[in-house]
């Protein structure tokens, strides 16, 4: 008999497998973070202030919009192919499928967020106040989290067609309202409390705790832990979408 | 393993009208029947991942997708469900990871020897057959599914797997492969025959081949039809 552990390692392995042979996506993952931050400090070549406001929550958007994309095309091609149906007949559980994602995709935003933070706190000297290994597990919490609510969108479509249109619908309202654009202090009311329910906003205002205070204070952890529970959330909502008996 | 007054509605249709039937280790079921009779829907059903299942079903002494079950079942869904961006070796290696077995003689046995190293994606549909069948017999499964896995394969490759798949019966698998190819009945143990979501027939190549005074399948089971 398997065990639980070994089969969600032998998932991680086999999701970093299929990765290994699609070259293009990994390196899509990993440069358009560090062009992005480029440019952006282009743009405020003379306003490094304003750098830091921006470039600082963009290093959390990129895991969240990485992560939701592989995941949501990668579960829906698993139910569409016939995969799941298949590995839901085998020992395999469902928390260790999930587990196995987590996992791999969890290193590959730590990954990503090291390369971008290296680039983006090093040579493009983007001003951080709090500790640099912070920025990296903002940034993997923020993966878990578009894990969870890529899972959930490869739920409700039918073809890839279908399930990238959840981006803009589910990551745009929150980009828009997350304090990126608008501080949310200053939003109107209506606006600030639906902010207050969106995930991103707490990622951001956990870069903006990092930009502005040394060490890791207990806002920071407070920030963290609602984007791992927003995750949380999102995965047990999305792990009801895996279901083993189908029509 | 027993199935009695099996009923499954999928959409508007119901895919099986009370359905009963036995099944037996250390032997090949072969399930035929025309496409649309409900052979994918009876192997699901027995998988554990068919839904509106109504009627009593008892694989290997359980609920079809118990754990339990699931430890010593080998399912192939009809359409070639392995990862197409991996290859031969790296598929078998996760299904066989997945029953802490290893993958052995598999290649060997499914004839994949040659496209150990390529990736999925780059086989013909019959090899893409071949590696999901591998999938499924991995760490010797005590109850195989197996829906239409000769589909599209030459005749000499044909030949082979009704070999191989009578070995793993004698070894003491319970093996039920679903075929519209009425020829390969001959191959079969016992032979259940499905027409419209019921069981026409439940009986062994020979007893049809009495029963209905011919050697020819396609003209035995047009002779069952019509005699109902």
């Amino acid at each position: 008999m398997s065990t639980p552990g070994a089969r969600t390692l032998a998932t991680a392995r086999r999701i970093l497998g299929q990765l290994r042979h699609d070259p293009r996506t990994i390196l899509l993952m990993i440069a358009v973070p560090c062009v992005l931050e480029t440019l952006l400090r282009l743009i405020y070549a003379n306003r490094l202030i304003s750098f830091d406001r921006a470039g600082a929550p963009l290093l959390a958007i990129f895991p969240l919009t990485t992560v939701f994309l592989v995941t949501s095309v990668a579960l829906l091609r698993e139910r569409v192919s016939g995969t799941l149906e298949r590995l839901l007949t085998t020992p395999l559980g469902r928390v260790e499928l999930l587990g196995g994602y987590g996992l791999a995709f969890g290193l590959l935003a730590a990954a990503q967020a090291l390369i971008a933070s290296a680039l983006t706190l090093g040579p493009l000297e983007l001003k951080v106040a709090g500790p640099w290994p912070m920025v990296v597990l903002l940034a993997v919490s923020v993966a878990l989290l578009g894990m969870g609510l890529g899972l959930l969108a490869s739920g409700f479509a039918r073809s890839e067609f279908q399930v990238v249109q959840f981006l803009p619908a589910m990551i745009l309202p929150q980009l828009l309202l997350c304090g990126l654009l608008v501080p949310r202090q200053r939003m109107p009311g209506a606006l600030h409390a639906i902010s207050d329910l969106m995930p991103m906003s707490y990622a951001v205002d956990g870069m903006h705790h990092l930009t502005l205070q040394a060490g890791a204070g207990g806002a920071l952890w407070g920030d963290v832990a609602i984007v791992l529970a927003f995750g949380a959330g999102a995965l047990v909502l999305g792990a009801a979408t895996l279901r083993r008996r189908t029509p | 393993m027993r199935v009695s007054g099996l009923r499954v509605r999928r959409g508007a249709v119901e895919a099986l009208r009370g359905v009963s039937c036995e099944i037996r280790a250390g032997e090949v079921t072969g399930l035929f029947g025309p496409s649309g009779s409900g052979k994918s829907t009876l192997i699901r059903a027995i998988a554990g991942v068919q839904e509106n299942v109504h009627g009593t079903l008892s694989v290997l002494g359980g609920e079809p997708g118990s754990a339990a079950v699931r430890a010593q079942l080998g399912y192939m869904t009809q359409a070639p469900s392995v990862y197409e961006d991996l290859t031969v070796t790296e598929n078998l290696r996760y299904f066989a990871a997945l029953r802490a077995a290893g993958v052995g003689e598999m290649l060997a046995r499914t004839g994949l020897t040659g496209q150990a190293g390529r990736l999925v994606r780059d086989l013909s549909g019959g090899q893409r057959a071949r590696v999901s069948l591998a999938a499924a017999l991995l760490g010797s499964p005590r109850l195989l599914l197996l829906d239409e896995p000769t589909v599209g394969l030459d005749p000499l490759l044909r030949r082979e797997l009704w070999q191989l798949f009578a070995e793993l019966a004698h070894e003491g698998a319970a093996l039920v492969i679903s075929s519209h190819v009425l020829d390969e009945a001959r191959h079969c143990d016992r032979l259940l025959l499905l027409r419209d979501g019921e069981l026409l027939a439940a009986l062994t190549p020979e007893e049809l081949t009495s029963r209905t005074g011919t050697a020819d399948m396609d003209e035995a089971f047009v002779r069952l039809i019509e005699r109902r």
